[in-house]
């Protein structure tokens, strides 16, 4: 298996590569665009046999995506913030019609004020479509992810879109030495797309989408719910079958850093863990018992898994990327509810970060944790937001 | 559930029952202009026009929106209003 330098842009068109999509369609948008003009070079090349479709909007390329998988073929797009919002429409009508698409996401803030930096409410915005949503920590974890996310997506138990989502410029314009699978590896992980019952055939023709009275409508909002919650099985099937074949464990729902013991827990998702484990490295080295959890999937939320990893834990800090404004961040909101739903007695503080691109050091994070490690932290009431000026 | 449901449909005749009782104007075909190209049959979007020897409109069925007299190249459909 080659190690290659690739940023987190390039490991996802080689992990698109390797998934031999048959059909791209996309528009371009920073920090998105570099994917697919690497997947448009691959196929110019003749390296990857595929159709690039060039459309005139992310409505549209959503819209070719949806045609082709319901033809029978494997579907890769990528977009970022307004496009993904632009786009929005037809991310409902693929996961309701049940076809299995793959998606890319570099995370980016919404505009106004125009911003082109990250911020984690581009994909959060899109939480209740019925796509799958993971967020990777690196450039080897955005390969390693959207491999994983064919297989998830196209699983029989499954059949929703998935989307993975990687923050802008930390990850995505960030070269890292990536371990590049083998095709025949990533061939016997991922066989070519079935046929399913809902592909289409000019033999037997049938549509999608028809009009559904309040008799029927329920069951299929149903069919998306019920899926979701299998999908957790298939998820955590699928990143043992990936560590199997490519010595490679990086998948699952959610990833325990030395939670097990821990006093206090942060929780987060995408680029800010690498820090998060650094600053818990560093303070157990002091002494302060801290562990880090990492939601690697949003949807389905991985309650149950979750639950067990903040156990034991007295404090919870959970690091939003993002802001439901007129309550809290939406991580925070699925992590109360879990210690709700669970019975667990915890004290849940929402800390907001990095919006818009907003620096943070691993001195802030270390600040807040020992602030909670002394109890210095005010009522969770009051939601933190980190690096905020004139307040 | 142990199948994802699908919201697929197969096609049936008639299946939201007589759409022409929908209809204001009555497309009506002059066979003696028709060059049976059956541009009219092609174009129909509810498929109520069959093609037999000469282009035949289902009036059971027919919306009347008029895109068949629309398209036809010798005017040969006349659009007639419903009594």
């Amino acid at each position: 298996m080659p190690v290659m330098p690739l940023s987190g842009n390039h490991a996802a068109a080689y992990a698109a590569k390797l998934s031999r999509v048959e059909v791209v369609a996309a528009y371009p948008i920073t920090p998105q665009t570099q994917i697919v003009e690497k997947l448009a070079e691959f196929i110019e090349k003749g390296e990857l046999k595929a159709k690039f479709i060039r459309v005139e909007s992310e409505h549209s390329a959503m819209a070719a995506c949806i045609g082709a998988a319901a033809v029978g073929a494997r579907a890769f797009t990528a977009t970022s913030s307004q496009g993904l919002l632009y786009m929005s429409e037809m991310l409902w009508w693929a996961a309701g019609a049940r076809l299995p698409i793959v998606m890319g996401i570099v995370t980016r803030a919404l505009a106004p004020p125009w911003s082109i930096w990250s911020d984690h409410i581009d994909v959060l915005s899109q939480r209740d479509t019925g796509w799958i949503i993971a967020f990777a920590e690196n450039a080897q974890e955005v390969l390693d992810l959207i491999i994983q996310g064919f297989k998830i997506s196209e699983n029989d138990r499954v059949l929703l879109p998935l989307i993975v989502a990687w923050d802008a410029f930390d990850v995505s314009h960030t070269i890292e030495p990536v371990d590049v699978p083998n095709q025949n590896v990533v061939d016997e992980f991922l066989p070519k797309r079935r046929k399913y019952r809902h592909t289409l055939d000019v033999e037997n023709p049938f549509s999608y989408g028809n009009l559904a009275y309040p008799k029927d409508y329920m069951e299929f909002r149903y069919s998306i719910y019920d899926s979701m919650l299998r999908a957790k099985d298939v998820i955590e099937q699928c990143a043992a079958e990936y560590d199997r074949l490519t010595g490679r464990y990086s998948g699952g729902l959610i990833e325990n850093y030395l939670c097990d013991d821990a006093d206090i827990v942060a929780i987060a998702m995408g680029s800010i863990s690498g820090d998060l484990k650094v600053v818990v490295d560093k303070l157990r080295k002091q002494g302060v018992k801290v562990g880090f959890c990492r939601i690697r999937y949003f949807r389905p939320f991985p309650s149950e898994a979750l639950a067990k990893c903040i156990e034991d834990a007295k404090t919870i800090l959970v690091f939003d990327r993002d802001i439901s404004f007129g309550s809290e961040g939406a991580l925070c909101l699925e992590v109360r509810a879990t210690v709700n739903r669970e019975g667990l007695d915890k004290r849940v503080y929402g800390i907001i970060y990095g919006i818009g691109g907003r620096e943070v050091r691993q001195k802030d994070l270390e600040n807040i944790i020992v602030k909670a490690y002394k109890e210095e932290l005010n009522h969770p009431r009051k939601l933190l937001w980190l690096n905020l000026k004139h307040v | 559930m142990k199948e994802v449901l699908m919201p697929i449909a197969y096609p049936t005749k008639g299946s939201v029952g007589n759409t022409g009782l929908w209809r204001t104007l009555k497309p009506v075909i002059n066979y003696e202009k028709c060059t049976k190209c059956f541009i009219c049959w092609m174009y129909c979007p509810e498929a109520a026009i069959l093609a037999e020897d000469k282009p035949v409109i289902l009036y059971d069925f027919c919306k009347g929106c008029g895109i068949c007299a629309n398209e036809c190249p010798v005017k040969a459909i006349n659009m007639i209003k419903e009594v």
